[in-house]
């Protein structure tokens, strides 16, 4: 058993413990949860450390048979950029946590479902991330859905229900379209005389380009609506704002990056004449994202769907790194993603401790928050400065990467992408304006500051975001080998210099 | 080229500093003002011994390098967080660690009733390390990271009181001012990127001469709307006088002394660049011209001691950019006037700062005069400097004032004729309404109000006065006598000594005009504010009246951009909700309205489900005969 | 006489059969034409059976006819047992499934 399967099945065997644990005594179910993430984090770092960054193929795979009729396997490996996602994740499931210590209380059910439904969903998200089988992608990617599903629809607020409704319907209809082009795909390995749902084969074989063109678009609106990018974005305002500030930041800051992480995954390595097809279309919508997003996100009046249109806005680039294709614009994506998990958790977490002490999230009900509440609201500052990708934040070296790259084969698109940088300033500077500058008003005053728990659950998604700001070199270094590989198989090479000394 | 020194402690100190008030909190609050102070002074002691250091040395081995780690590596694109010292960023770092230096001295009395007199050292310790890396950098990127860290500490200091919804709105104002023009440098770099494969400043000195006429002109345009961002140039400049709600020593440091001449020095140390490009440095010139005649104009009619100060800052930035648009030696008489007038804006500043603080907080000079009597030490050190930003001799703005407009009417034709002339009028208006700011604060009759206790100001604010009063006297004439500056420079802006010879008038004919000019201006104001109205008077002429509304520039951007932006913000979100979120709920809503009326069909008669089964039945068989006939 | 005519016969008496299935309201008549609809069918089997020479028809009758005397027994059982709660033998009183 390889250490990524170790890692797979802790969380599981964690929901297992917790399931046998006393409901009534909750505090010692979220103690045991919290020690499983802790030791999960623990091992992802180990691995992470033991991980060869010059080697870009797969590594720590491990291959089972599961349905063998079909030739589907329990296959598993990681390359850098899976790396760096996985590690997003481990670390940001303990924070999660630790900062929502008591949002399960006021849920449907009680705490204990809660721990079991959050740590299942933490192996399926590592399981995503590492699933080297299309078939076994497909099957995470689809029941991911339904922890989701539980968590916001049982312990959100608001509209529940039906946010979580209409979550599941959308990401259903997406995944109902991949199934379709995974069957396909299939089909056609048959037709080559070799059945497989195997990553690294499919994309080996020949397709003609009619074929490429649908089974692309099959894989992409599914990706497009996880992603999610315009105009398939409104269910993520709505869960978002219903959803407990914890499920907002693995349902945007890892459940979403499954999106990005498909299309380079899948759409780019299976079917590259597609993607060449569909490029300038796609580059278009993300461009649309990038400024339709940001444009949202100065007319919102709810803090948390200013977040997600925040991300819609950010996924917009990311798509653009992605399918600008170049090395900068594709490492970039990659960084991005993770640096959007943090900055988004920051985002999330801050907003949410702010609407559970002033019981509204509506901007406008705050003010002042800096008299009363400093660590508070320097937390959300800083998370706004993420977000509007300040220099010396980890933000800015992705966003810069992806419009340097972008801008090198596609200007026009690079230059209304950097205009997304004024809105982006605009959006995160109202917001602060209207909820920490100002005068107190008598409603906020009575705003306590963070605890020690907060404080520690907030302090290493800030350490990461600065650090990584100053120091990329570990996560570049590690997810510039994907890129390489990525660009090799599409056969494309970055554009040279004009002028050449 | 290769000489490598520890320079990293320029911006590790301030930034420690910094970061270790700011995480402490109250706990800092008894020493933190002095710890900030050190910090500050070290670094400028750090900066005279390495300007000695420098001087010890010859010729190419003057520059110094240090690499501190490799920042950023993708494919090509390989950046360094690397450090450059040369004889450009020295300037830069003695002008900003001893000015800033002297302004913290400054604010510890300042600031002393402040409850978050802590937080504001920390604010300024951030923005000295992040003006140091700004100008210490030694690759575009680099500068990008200073250039942005000075906007958010000028955003934060700005902002320092924003209780007060208007100067948290002021704060947003300039950081979303200062962005439009980030945007022009994010821009540049990547121009610069995709044409000479780095961005590093040696490496873009290097491919310039390759690159088209079309790139550098484009890579120019961007430059300088960066620096129009930061020095609040034509057409970015309507964010500066908005900045003034920051505490005043903040306006003497940032918006007067360092930060807003950001842009000079982006554009001296891209001279490479401009002097590749005609074009571009057309464009300089234009943005020089028309900021340095708007700030002036704007300077003329306003009542607020600060703003009137701003606005002349807007005017004299305008001087230097139309000075690095003129070639070679203009980038040298930028800086100096750059330094000179370090000096004495900051002095001014500090000088406006010093009266508000006898007359509680007053701003209004309408509600001042006579405080000569009373603040003896504030009127001479503000004197001092009204001299020199007048530009008589033998103050500073004398030597490096005049040396620009002699080099605009060098410029050559039709065109340095049309410089010349419009920099004698910007000295005329600039001696016009700083007569006015003198007349109006420090003679004629008391208007103040019954409240008012005006006094003079403690040792530790009126010590830094006179410490960049003395600047604002001896600068001028230090860094002109025998071309020091000139000299110094030449390295690094490739300055060509044959320029000097051809003048189109003789430097002391320039003089008699720029002094002519100056004591009309200096007669009208003193002719006209013999007698002062507490309220500003309202039958005064259309010019007057536009400048009191900063020439409308406000209006334009809310009529241009902010309230077609909010328009479409707002129908964006509607149509967000409406059509696309609308389109999902008509899915929805078919769903669910053909859903109850398939319901009628189970009404619960077995015979209603049998008639069904029935017609089903008669249907199929129907179905498959008519495809079988 | 010719064969056909078993077959017209037994769509008259299928047609009868579900005719009376749908009109009538009486449980009871509702199921002896269920039955006749299932004889209908088996006179056609039989026939098919004769048409085309072989015992196939036959034999699929006699299961039905086993399955018919099933349906028989549960039929009229869950009739007497609807008849028992509510004194009515009427199908359309017995239209829970619509709440």
């Amino acid at each position: 058993m390889s250490i990524l399967t170790s890692l797979l099945l802790l969380p599981l065997f964690g929901a297992l413990v917790v399931g046998f644990l006393p409901a009534s005594n909750a505090k010692l179910v979220k103690q045991v949860a919290l020690a499983f993430s802790l030791l999960v984090a623990l091992v992802s770092i180990v691995m992470a450390l033991s991980f060869d960054r010059n080697n870009s193929a797969m590594q720590f795979t491990e291959v089972r048979t599961w349905i063998s009729a079909f030739n589907i396997n329990y296959a598993v490996g990681i390359d850098g950029m899976a790396l760096v996602l996985i590690l997003m994740t481990t670390i940001l499931v303990p924070v999660v946590f630790l900062a929502g210590w008591n949002e399960s209380e006021n849920g449907r059910w009680n705490v204990k479902v809660f721990y079991i439904l959050l740590l299942i969903l933490e192996t399926m998200m590592i399981g995503v991330f590492s699933a080297t089988d299309v078939f076994l992608f497909y099957v995470i990617f689809e029941a991911m859905l339904l922890p989701v599903y539980f968590l916001i629809g049982g312990y959100g607020s608001g509209e529940r229900a039906a946010a979580a409704m209409k979550f599941l319907l959308y990401s259903l209809f997406g995944g109902l379209l991949m199934l379709a082009a995974v069957i396909g795909l299939y089909i056609i390995s048959v037709n080559q005389g070799g059945a497989t749902f195997d990553i690294a084969r499919l994309s080996q074989l020949s397709i003609d380009s009619t074929t490429q063109n649908w089974l692309f678009l099959g894989f992409f609106i599914a990706f497009a609506i996880k992603a999610p990018l315009w105009p398939f974005h409104t269910w993520l305002p709505t869960a978002a704002t219903s959803a407990t500030a914890g499920t907002s930041t693995l349902l945007l800051g890892v459940l979403d990056k499954v999106g990005t992480y498909g299309m380079i995954r899948f759409c780019m390595s299976f079917f590259p004449d597609a993607t060449k097809t569909f490029t300038p279309a796609i580059i278009t919508l993300a461009v649309i994202s990038i400024l339709y997003g940001a444009f949202l996100a100065i007319g919102q009046k709810d803090i948390n769907s200013l977040i997600a249109f925040t991300s819609i806005s950010h996924f917009g680039f990311i798509t653009l790194g992605i399918f600008a294709l170049t090395s900068q614009s594709l490492t970039g994506a990659i960084f991005y993603m993770v640096n959007h998990g943090f900055g988004t958790a920051a985002l999330f977490l801050t907003a949410g401790w702010m609407i559970k002490r002033r019981g509204s999230s509506q901007i406008a009900d705050f003010g002042g928050l800096q008299r009363v509440a400093p660590v508070l609201a320097w937390s959300f500052f800083i998370a706004g400065l993420s977000a509007l990708a300040l220099p010396g934040l980890s933000s800015f070296v992705s966003e810069f990467l992806v419009l340097l790259g972008a801008f090198a084969k596609y200007p026009v698109a690079a230059i209304l992408g950097t205009l997304g940088i004024i809105l982006a300033a605009l959006y995160v500077l109202l917001a602060v304006q209207r909820a920490i500058h100002g005068e107190t008003p008598a409603s906020s005053a009575g705003i306590s500051d963070l605890n020690l728990r907060e404080k520690i659950a907030i302090a290493p998604v800030i350490a990461i975001l600065v650090l990584l700001g100053f120091y990329p070199k570990p996560a570049l270094e590690v997810i510039n080998p994907t890129t390489q590989t990525i660009m090799t198989n599409a056969g494309v090479s970055d554009p040279a210099a004009k002028v050449v000394k | 080229m290769t000489i490598s020194t520890n320079l990293v402690y320029f911006i590790a100190l301030p930034l420690f500093s910094s970061g270790l008030l700011l995480l402490l909190g109250r706990k800092a609050d008894k020493w933190g003002h002095i710890f900030a102070t050190l910090v500050s002074a070290s670094v400028f002691i750090i900066g005279v011994i390495e300007f000695f250091a420098m001087q010890s040395r010859e010729g190419e081995a003057r520059a110094a390098t240090q690499k501190l780690f490799e920042w950023i590596s993708v494919g090509s694109f390989q950046v360094d967080a690397g450090l450059l010292l040369d004889q450009l960023s020295i300037c830069f770092v003695l002008l900003i660690s001893g000015v800033g230096t002297l302004i913290h001295i400054y604010s510890i009395a300042y600031m002393s009733h402040d409850r978050d007199r802590r937080r504001f050292f920390a604010y300024l310790n951030l923005f000295i390390a992040a003006m140091l890396l700004l100008v210490l950098g030694d690759s575009y990127l680099n500068l990008y990271v200073g250039w942005e860290g000075v906007g958010l500490a000028s955003y934060l200091l700005i902002g320092f009181w924003n209780e007060k919804p208007a100067y948290a709105a002021a704060a947003k104002k300039a950081f979303v001012a200062n962005r439009v023009g980030d945007v022009g440098l994010s821009l540049a770099i990547m121009i610069a990127f995709t044409q000479f494969g780095t961005v590093t400043f040696a490496g873009v000195k290097e491919g310039a001469s390759g690159a088209s006429a079309g790139a550098l002109t484009a890579i120019g345009a961007m430059l300088l709307l960066a620096a129009a961002g930061k020095s609040a140039q034509f057409p970015l400049q309507s964010w500066l006088g908005d900045a003034m709600a920051g505490p005043t020593p903040v306006s003497a440091l940032i918006h007067a002394a360092t930060m807003v001449t950001a842009g000079v020095y982006l554009i001296t140390r891209s001279n490479f660049i401009f002097d590749a490009s005609p074009t571009a440095q057309l464009m300089v010139v234009i943005v020089g011209a028309i900021t340095l005649l708007f700030g002036a104009l704007i300077g003329t009619a306003k009542d607020d001691i600060k703003k009137a100060l701003a606005a002349s800052t807007m005017s004299q930035i305008g001087y230097m950019i139309l000075a690095t648009g003129l070639g070679p030696i203009g980038y040298a008489f930028a800086i100096m006037h750059l330094i000179t007038h370090g000096f004495f804006k900051a002095g001014l500043f500090l000088g406006a700062g010093s009266v508000m603080h006898g007359m509680n907080d007053e701003v209004n000079m309408r509600r001042y005069g006579a405080l000569r009597k009373v603040m003896p030490i504030t009127a001479a050190t503000f004197g001092l400097g009204y001299l020199a930003i007048l530009g008589v001799p033998p103050f500073a703005g004398f030597y490096s004032k005049d040396k620009i407009i002699e080099t605009a009417f060098d410029s050559g034709g039709i065109q340095g004729i049309l410089l010349g002339i419009i920099t004698l009028l910007g000295a005329g208006i600039t001696a016009f309404y700083m007569t006015r700011v003198m007349v109006l604060t420090f003679t004629g009759t008391k208007r103040w109000d019954e409240k008012a206790r005006p006094h003079e100001s403690p040792f530790l604010m009126w010590a830094p006065m006179a410490a960049l009063a003395v600047g604002s006297v001896a600068s001028g004439f230090l860094l002109n006598s025998g071309s020091a500056l000139v000299n110094w420079l030449q390295p690094v802006v490739n300055e060509n000594q044959e320029y000097h010879s051809e003048h189109l008038l003789p430097p002391i004919v320039v003089s008699i005009m720029a002094l002519t000019v100056v004591a009309i201006g200096v007669a009208i104001a003193v002719i006209k504010y013999r007698t002062v109205p507490v309220v500003a008077p309202e039958n005064v002429l259309g010019i007057t009246k536009a400048a009191r509304k900063d020439l409308y520039q406000d209006s334009f951007n809310e009529a241009i951009f902010m309230r077609p932006g909010q328009k479409l913000t707002a129908g964006l979100v509607n149509t967000d909700y409406k059509v696309v979120d609308g389109l999902v709920r008509l899915v929805g809503w078919v769903v669910q309205i053909s859903a109850s009326n398939l319901r009628n069909i189970q009404n619960g008669y077995v015979r209603s489900y049998a008639l069904i089964m029935v017609l089903g039945v008669i249907a199929l068989i129907a179905a498959v005969w008519m495809v079988t006939l | 006489m010719d064969i056909s005519n078993y077959i017209y016969l037994s769509a008259i008496l299928f047609t009868i059969g579900a005719i009376g299935v749908v009109v009538r309201r009486n449980a009871i008549v509702v199921f002896m034409c269920i039955e006749l609809m299932l004889n209908a069918a088996n006179l056609a089997f039989v026939t098919f059976s004769r048409i085309h020479g072989n015992l196939a028809g036959q034999v699929t009758s006699f299961f039905t006819m086993v399955v018919a005397a099933c349906e028989v027994v549960v039929g009229l059982a869950i009739i007497v047992a609807i008849y028992r709660s509510r004194r009515s033998a009427s199908v359309d009183d017995a239209s829970l499934l619509k709440r």
